[in-house]
């Protein structure tokens, strides 16, 4: 037995996972040129479809990955929108002014985070919720937004109707992409191990010195920021601005149903959760109330009978990791070939997870 | 001005009404049900069905009503929270939120977005009131939610001090392990506490449609209250929500007197206010803003 085959080999991603990463750029790239061949109305959703995305990774990251489940993020949604309406007030650009606003909301988050980040679980969840009314309450005051009856992004009129559209389009892609790989890299940097500590055991973390608050934090104003930017972008494609609209819990009603449904703290399950969410929006959005009853019944359900998700379960049962963030240990097979334990494979990814 | 003031302090009797269920709940299971305002508005609704279809005065009604919520409460614990605890902390704000969700859209779905009152079914009370000294008018009902809030808060507490049940209930609070090494069965005490609570609740949602009007989607706003009378009242005992509530009911009215929009800002600021010295007073942060701590009622 030479001391090569017999020692573990650590890997960070498997066949499937190479296969995937090709797999990604390919869709990625082929989403870039799409405008070209869908028609106006397709482009409009699937811009929506990548507003999803990055909301439902955006709440993942901060309540599958931070453990905090917040009910009050439509908070960064409506401030997205609204100080994108406020930059373009004063002359920016209506294009900068989506990203400067995100950015402002993620500053804005870093204060918030130092009072917010104290509360525990349900009361961190509604804590928020109580943030979000009152910023609710306290934008209406502006006058340039008028109360409920509201404002539009009239810049953007300028520009014409295809134009915006396909611009909206690729921000939008390209801003899902952005976030999507900054996430991707943090929980495969030394943050995502900080991360998966404190998400399995918070006090056991600290004691190991992961610097707990700190990771949080960054989790809680990464979240702001792409939920923010998502605001601004949605705000892009509708033009009007009604802070009941965005400020609405809904948006956290939704950002929830895709992160249970798809897989709560995987990666790859807040990107099918949000694909799901918009093809039953798709086929069932026009049933109005019955469809909303759905969700939330799916909801409980979800949380009740498959706490993992989708993602999750489908992970556990076929050891499938296309997005890898972790690390596994494969043991030669020559070691565990007189075992108990069935394969390596089996042996080894086990507890991994994203 | 002592005029508003009054009506601060009544007002403040409902939002303990609301709250105590929350804290009760909480302090007991751990668990912040995020359902506890569409609950309300669901009692609310079933009232006004019995008494606008059947003519039950909304008082009779409540002897119809509080039963049920007490089995709503029953099988929302077993069949919900228990599961779903044991999921650990997060898990039930989520199961508890998707609930909320359909309560919500059910009765949207079964009586509409009209705004509905109870305050037709209770004759001149919704309107009557008594004169005191000083030419202030305190109204009747206001006068009842109050007094019902002070005499709940009071039953609780001694249900919990002088009872059997109600120390097993403050027990499994403590430590639902080793009350069940004494012998305190948890689960029945937490299913007791869950249609307790729920009994609250249908009271709650009983002065809700008397004092004013609700719609479907009422019970948002009824949650954020709730919780915000409770945690400005603290740790304390429960006593600490009637002040809770009243605090809450005063920083809405003199919030109104700032600005015609000042209602729900001033409720919410006093919230964030408490909450801010209460987390630059306790060094580390807290454990649990609303969890009742050992000494509570002794």
């Amino acid at each position: 037995m030479s001391t090569a085959s017999s020692s573990p080999v650590i890997e960070r991603g498997t066949a499937a996972s190479r296969i995937a990463a090709i797999a990604v750029a390919v869709i990625i790239a082929l989403l870039a040129i799409a405008p070209q061949f869908l028609s106006a109305g397709a482009v409009d959703r699937m811009t929506a479809l990548f507003i999803y995305v990055i909301l439902a990774a955006m709440w993942n990251a901060l309540a599958g990955l931070g453990g905090l489940v917040s009910v009050g993020q439509q908070v960064f949604f409506g401030l997205g929108a609204y100080f994108a309406i406020r930059l373009a007030d004063v002359g920016l650009n209506p294009f900068l002014a989506l990203f400067a606003s995100g950015i402002i909301v993620g500053a804005v988050s870093w204060p918030l985070s130092l009072f917010m980040l104290r509360l525990r679980n349900g009361e961190f969840a509604i804590g928020m919720w109580v943030i979000a009314a009152l910023t609710h309450l306290l934008v209406n005051l502006d006058r340039l937004v008028q109360g409920e009856t509201g404002t539009s992004l009239i810049s953007l009129n300028v520009y014409d109707g295809s134009i915006r559209r396909v611009t909206i389009y690729w921000l939008a892609l390209a801003s899902m992409t952005a976030l999507l790989t900054v996430l991707f890299g943090l929980l495969r940097g030394s943050t995502g191990a900080a991360i998966r500590a404190i998400r399995d055991n918070e006090d056991a973390a600290a004691s190991v010195g992961v610097r707990v608050t700190g990771t949080k934090r960054l989790l809680f104003v990464l979240a702001a920021f792409g939920i923010g930017i998502a605001g601004a972008l949605w705000l892009a494609t509708s033009i009007t601005f009604q802070p009941k609209t965005y400020f609405n819990v809904q948006w956290t009603a939704y950002m929830i149903f895709m992160v249970l449904v798809g897989g709560i703290g995987t990666f790859e399950g807040a990107i099918l959760g949000a694909l799901v969410f918009f093809l039953i929006e798709t086929w069932f959005g026009g049933a109005g109330v019955w469809y909303l009853i759905g969700l939330g019944a799916t909801a409980v359900l979800f949380s009740l009978f498959l706490p993992r998700g989708l993602w999750g379960t489908i992970e556990e049962r076929f050891g499938l990791h296309l997005l890898p963030v972790g690390y596994r240990v494969r043991l030669p097979a020559d070691i565990s070939d007189g075992d108990t334990t069935p394969s390596p494979q089996q042996a080894t990814t086990h507890r991994e997870k994203a | 001005m002592s005029n508003q003031i009054i009506q601060g302090i009544l007002l403040g009797g409902y939002y303990a009404l609301i709250a105590c269920g929350l804290s009760f709940m909480f302090s007991v299971m751990r668990i912040i049900n995020l359902a506890h305002g569409s609950l309300a508005v669901v009692a609310a609704y079933a009232l006004w069905f019995l008494a606008s279809r059947f003519h039950v005065s909304p008082f009779l009604g409540l002897l119809i009503v509080l039963p049920v919520m007490a089995v709503i409460g029953w099988a929302l614990q077993r069949f919900l929270l228990e599961r779903s605890a044991r999921g650990g902390a997060l898990l039930p704000i989520l199961t508890t939120f998707g609930l909320a969700i359909v309560i919500d859209n059910m009765l949207f779905e079964q009586f509409g977005a009209n705004t509905r009152s109870l305050a037709p079914y209770i004759g001149s009370l919704s309107y009557d009131s008594w004169e005191w000294p000083g030419s202030i008018y305190v109204g009747k009902l206001a006068v009842i939610m109050f007094a019902t809030a002070v005499i709940l808060l009071g039953g609780l507490q001694l249900f919990l001090t002088r009872t059997g049940l109600g120390r097993s209930i403050r027990a499994t609070s403590e430590d639902p392990d080793t009350a069940g090494l004494v012998g305190v069965d948890a689960r029945r005490a937490n299913t007791i506490a869950a249609a307790i609570a729920l009994v609250t609740v249908g009271l709650a949602g009983a002065f809700l449609g008397m004092r004013g009007t609700f719609d479907p989607y009422a019970g948002a706003p009824q949650l954020l209250f709730a919780f915000e009378a409770a945690v400005i009242g603290g740790a304390g005992s429960l006593w600490g929500t009637l002040i809770g509530g009243i605090v809450l009911a005063l920083a809405q009215t003199l919030g109104a007197q700032v600005h015609p929009q000042g209602f729900l800002i001033g409720g919410h600021a006093a919230f964030l206010v408490v909450l801010f010295v209460r987390l630059s007073a306790s060094g580390l942060g807290l454990r649990g803003l609303l969890r009742l701590p050992s000494r509570i009622a002794s």
